[in-house]
């Protein structure tokens, strides 16, 4: 299936390829959960040591998911820059108490407090990333729709997010045929014409775009119409498979993680874990 | 009826894969570093005004996902979130557009305009950054500023590629009554 490149399917035989993609699915939002909401380092620890052990479970390896690593990384060093640069004092503010280490210049310090606070949000970012990766890598595109119907999401959407899955490279070739005919017309984005000018020329390429989108819509949508689409409340799904017993493991593993951190984090009322008092 | 809703499902996808492709492989850039014009807001804007405030939502909801999910990491929910509400409140006004009978004159081009704005202004002056110093606890300037950013360059792409798209597409459609006895 095209849609594997733009989600970087991995298939191979291993223990997370083999669970169901509901599972997977539901596991990826539980975990994501558990780790939006916990700012608990001792929390973050645990979830980091599961998130990892299921990377390698995975036997995918690290350089087939280099870019994403690579992307991430600059993302979270940029986000921690920017946060430092707009508010030094954060941590201080989160943690009640104030270490100085070091003063730099104007408002700038460096207190244990920001760097703890910067640790553990860069602990976040890692304790995501793998389930992240894992779960569009080693998740059949295929099984998407199937998935979401499975965890409770009405099938109508499901089947709109198979269908995105589906035109993603299709409208991506057509904007690239579209983009070169008008640029060979001398419609210009880049750099070298002003801004207005770009926001203009923009427009000459996106409206066939959008006509010839529109016209698949109508397409696509009386071809369903005429295999009786949306008649029925449910429906049945080709890729589906039953449960196995590893899935109702994964599923618990996941439910009791999210309590666990639930309840470690709030044990105490605050959502940090504060080693300053 | 029937084929209204069969009809919305697709517009859904067809709407996502859209703003997925902009949002991922189309980067105008804007003058300012590192921050590239956003098309992928006007094409939100004008599916939503056309489709309306479900369809809208999901077209942001599900195009924005995936391209958090395509960078490889977990969907930074609370932009996710805000790219729906854009789309739901544009949306909103897709009774009152009418965008099928073909017309688009000075009153819908104002109420589309106004529309954008309001969308864009809520989603990332409010409730971006609130969900953002309520989920992942990040300073309030930071987040604010982006916002503003986020605000501002987005209202303008959704309201002039957005508008200059809508009245080219208006155009291509035959009005009712215009046809003249001869």
């Amino acid at each position: 299936m095209a849609a594997n490149t733009v989600l970087n399917y991995l298939p191979r035989k291993s223990f997370v390829h083999g669970l169901t993609g509901a599972t997977k699915l539901a596991f990826f939002l539980l975990f994501t959960f558990a780790s939006m909401i916990t700012y608990d380092t001792r929390v973050l620890i645990g979830l980091m040591a599961v998130s990892f052990a299921a990377f390698k479970a995975s036997r995918i390896k690290l350089r087939e998911v280099r870019f994403m690593l690579v992307f991430m990384l600059v993302f979270l060093i940029l986000n921690n820059v920017f946060i430092y640069l707009f508010s030094p004092e954060q941590g201080v503010e989160i943690y009640g108490t104030r270490h100085v280490i070091v003063t730099l210049f104007w408002r700038y310090t460096i207190t244990w407090e920001q760097l703890f606070y910067t640790l553990n949000i860069s602990l976040k970012y890692f304790v995501a990333l793998p389930v992240a990766i894992l779960f569009i890598s080693a998740t059949d595109p295929s099984e998407f729709a199937a998935s979401l119907n499975r965890i409770g999401v009405s099938y109508r959407v499901g089947y709109s997010v198979a269908i995105a899955l589906r035109y993603i490279p299709d409208i991506q070739r057509d904007y690239h045929s579209i983009s070169q005919a008008q640029q060979a017309r001398g419609v210009e984005l880049g750099k070298s014409e002003k801004l207005s000018a770009r926001l203009k020329n923009s427009v000459n390429i996106l409206l066939p775009l959008i006509l010839s989108s529109l016209a698949r819509i109508d397409t696509i949508s009386n071809a369903m119409e005429l295999r009786g689409f949306g008649k029925k409340k449910k429906r049945t799904w080709y890729v589906q498979r039953p449960f196995a017993r590893n899935d109702y493991l994964v599923l618990a593993l996941g439910v009791a993680l999210l309590l666990a951190s639930l309840v470690i984090t709030f044990w105490d009322g605050d959502r940090f874990f504060n080693p300053f008092v | 009826m029937k084929n209204s809703s069969i009809k919305t499902v697709v517009a859904v996808g067809i709407g996502a894969a859209l703003f997925f492709v902009l949002g991922r492989f189309v980067a105008i850039p804007s003058g300012v570093p590192n921050t590239n014009i956003s098309l992928q807001y006007a094409i939100l804007g004008m599916l939503a005004a056309m489709y309306g405030p479900v369809a809208g939502g999901l077209i942001g909801f599900i195009g924005h996902t995936l391209i958090d999910l395509s960078w490889g990491g977990s969907p930074w929910w609370s932009w996710v979130i805000a790219s729906t509400l854009v789309g739901v409140i544009v949306g909103l006004t897709a009774k009152k557009m009418a965008l099928s009978e073909g017309d688009f004159g000075k009153g819908k081009l104002a109420l589309f305009a106004v529309a954008n704005v309001v969308a864009n202004a809520v989603s990332w002056l409010l409730v971006a950054p609130g969900l953002d110093i309520l989920i992942y606890a990040e300073p309030a300037d930071k987040v604010f500023t982006q916002g503003a950013f986020a605000a501002i360059v987005n209202s303008l792409t959704a309201v002039i590629v957005g508008g200059l798209l809508v009245a080219a597409f208006c155009k291509t459609i035959a009005k009712k009554g215009s046809l003249d006895k001869e």
